[in-house]
């Protein structure tokens, strides 16, 4: 086995900006003093880095021609129908200005790190780094000493801004495996409200990349923001990423995540109450199949007191796959009158199948409301026989009670349209995964 | 239509069913009475194919097919179709996607032309209006939050959108109040026409003085008794249960 950690750190990004290279020493210095993660770390304790040790994934990313038809019509895979959203397109990390559609947009400035005005390099300055802890979240470091460039979305004081963004990261294999990194930093001014859809897919084929992506949302006083983050990769693209907001005063932050298993993922939502009334929505839907697995490890810091947080995760498991969630939720001496729910529910769809859910509740404050709840069921039996006796088809009665699981979380998406773009991907999903039990047996 | 000859069932190694007999003709309205345990509910499971209903002897015909061979899915494609005693909620799935999954695999295993949403959408209006039932409920989970009787009215509209040959109902006039109950019976009667049949599973007679039915027999000890005659019964009073004798099979 490899040293990933001092192999990663020969791994220099070439073309920069010089202001960003005190945010790389950071990150070469903190990813330098943490080691690899073993069963005894307990944020890592069911996620295994192995496949990342072994080393094959250090290879650099390469720019794909534009213009390819391939990618064009993989884009329009991608385009979500009705969203009507500016798009931003990016190709193994590259991006890819045919395939986007990037307009100005009032109250709305989207730009590269590279290509940022000495303004907007003031204001990434400031921002960046800090809603995402390196020390604390190793592969943040690692995205900090690898940073080249990055996306920046910037939305002005009061303005509210209709038109959603939507980010696509795709990938495609590559001759040699390969790492590729993932950074945005959306920063809203006092009183803005905005929707950012970051959404992972690749092409069908067998993929072989690693994407370390970090997120940062930072949220001024009153602003809403409407976030989702969608994981539809093939199953070999390997991830690592954190979403990490930070909430000023009576912000609201309503993010929807959906993550398709892999050979590794692990998402990391880190969202810090740090102004009195801050609200946050966190929903989300894990459903790794086959051999794979998917980690979501999520913390909501209540610092400041009044602070409001709705969590629900839901997932299926299904053939041997494996989902891990944690699901931590930390009240500060200081937050008082805090109200904070999570709930988890889990369905397993075969037995091998696994989960490890652990709701986490650590309460240093008095005066506050949480509950939390984790659940694991089967599908139950009765109403499949149910569906059954009206004429519907095991197999399809199977995909329909699945479905039905997560389907209170699709339908009360803010967004409909991205409702349904998703349905019929995750119909498609476990239909085809019931004719490949069938087959099996 | 419906022919059980000699039929034992057990459901988890105890035998429920011992020796059932019955013989249903078309266009004819059966109900089946007996006292709690005795058998009824578990009859109407074993014909729909529960899992966990183990059939250990004898043979049900229905429409000339083996029943018994034949998957739940596909017996109620035959057209037979049980309405629950307790029927299932089901968070998350619609009524509506539910009822027109349902429909759509009945009218393409009929060879009928497929219905379009907004022509479906219109049936499915028209049926909650003829069960009373408000259309709001088309839209909310499958049986979701419903009270009981919404719930029996739920099993209704079912048996009316997917029109079977046979209906057993369960225990479907189970907890009404008088108005859900002529509601219930007016569907019921509703659908009678000379060529569909209906086993009414009951413990009140109070059903029966809506829906006449051709015979009324006794569950005893999962075993059935003599059917009693369509003649013999009219009028009757429900203290005149305790003078059926339940003649068991292997006596």
């Amino acid at each position: 086995m490899s040293d990933f950690i001092a192999e990663a750190l020969q791994r220099l990004p070439t073309e920069t900006p010089g202001w960003l290279s005190e945010q790389r020493r950071m990150g070469r210095s903190s990813w330098k003093s943490s080691t690899m993660p073993t069963r005894k770390t307990e944020d890592w304790k069911y996620t295994r880095l192995r496949v990342l040790e072994e080393g094959a994934y250090l290879g650099w990313a390469e720019r794909q021609d534009p213009s390819s038809p391939a990618l064009t019509a993989l884009r329009d895979q991608v385009k979500i129908l009705g969203l009507d959203a500016r798009m931003l397109v990016f190709v193994n990390g590259f991006y890819n200005p045919e395939l986007s559609s990037l307009k100005a947009m009032d109250g709305m400035e989207v730009v590269h790190f590279s290509e940022a005005d000495e303004t907007q390099v003031g204001t990434i300055r400031t921002h960046l780094g800090t809603a995402a802890d390196r020390d604390k979240y190793m592969f943040t470091a690692l995205n900090d000493s690898w940073l080249d460039d990055g996306i920046f979305v910037h939305v002005t004081q009061d303005s509210k801004v209709t038109t959603p963004l939507h980010i696509v990261w795709l990938t495609v294999p590559q001759r040699e495996a390969f790492s590729l990194s993932q950074r945005l930093l959306v920063v809203m001014e006092a009183g803005s409200e905005a929707t950012v859809v970051e959404h992972f897919a690749s092409d069908g084929d067998q993929q072989n990349s690693f994407t370390n992506g970090v997120s940062e949302l930072v949220l001024g006083a009153n602003t809403r923001l409407c976030h989702y983050r969608l994981h539809l990769e093939e199953e070999h693209a390997l991830h690592i990423g954190g979403v990490h907001a930070w909430l000023d005063r009576d912000a609201s932050l309503n993010s929807f995540h959906l993550g398709l298993g892999s050979t590794l993922k692990r998402l990391d939502v880190v969202v810090r109450h740090e102004g009195n009334g801050a609200h946050c929505d966190l929903n989300g839907i894990y459903l790794p199949r086959h051999g794979q697995h998917i980690d979501y490890h999520t913390c909501i810091e209540h610092a400041r007191p009044y602070c409001t947080t709705k969590e629900v995760f839901r997932g299926i498991i299904s053939d041997n796959a494996r989902a891990v969630f944690n699901g931590r939720i930390h009240i500060h001496p200081d937050a008082q009158k805090t109200v904070a729910e999570l709930s988890n529910k889990n369905l397993l769809t075969s037995n091998k199948a696994e989960v490890d859910t652990k709701p986490e509740l650590e309460i240093y404050a008095d005066d506050v409301k949480c509950t939390h709840g984790a659940t694991v069921a089967q599908l139950d039996d009765y109403a499949l026989y149910y569906l059954c006796s009206r004429g519907i088809a095991r197999e399809h009665a199977q995909v329909m009670l699945s479905i039905g699981f997560i389907n209170e979380l699709i339908n009360n998406l803010q967004h409909p349209s991205l409702g349904e773009y998703l349905k019929p991907v995750l119909g498609g999903l476990f239909a085809q995964q019931v004719k490949q039990t069938e087959r099996a047996e | 239509m419906l022919s059980i000859k000699n039929l034992h069932a057990t459901v988890e190694g105890e035998e429920i069913l011992r020796g059932i007999n019955l013989e249903i003709g078309a266009g004819e309205v059966h109900a089946i009475m007996g006292p709690n345990g005795s058998g009824k509910s578990t009859l109407g499971h074993v014909l729909t194919g529960r899992e966990g209903y183990q059939v250990t002897a004898g043979e049900v015909t229905f429409m000339g097919q083996d029943l018994l061979a034949l998957a739940p899915e596909e017996r109620a494609l035959a057209g037979l179709l049980l309405a629950f005693q307790y029927p299932v909620e089901i968070p998350g799935v619609s009524n509506m996607e539910f009822l027109k999954t349902a429909v759509d695999g009945m009218r393409k295993y009929r060879n009928l032309e497929a219905l379009d949403s907004v022509s479906f959408m219109k049936l499915a209006r028209e049926v909650c209006k003829r069960v009373d039932l408000d259309q709001n409920f088309l839209k909310r989970g499958v049986n979701e939050g419903f009270s009981g009787g919404e719930k029996k009215r739920n099993e209704l509209m079912q048996m009316m959108l997917l029109e079977p040959h046979l209906a057993i109902l369960d225990e479907t006039d189970s907890g009404l109040d008088i108005d859900a109950l002529q509601v219930v019976a007016t569907g019921i009667n509703s659908m009678r026409d000379g060529k569909r049949s209906f086993v009414l599973i009951t413990h009140y007679q109070r059903l029966l003085n809506f829906i006449e039915p051709d015979h009324v027999h006794v569950l005893g000890g999962g075993v059935s008794s003599v059917p009693v005659t369509s003649h013999w019964h009219w009028n009757w009073k429900i203290k005149a249960t305790a003078g059926w004798k339940v003649r068991p099979c292997n006596e």
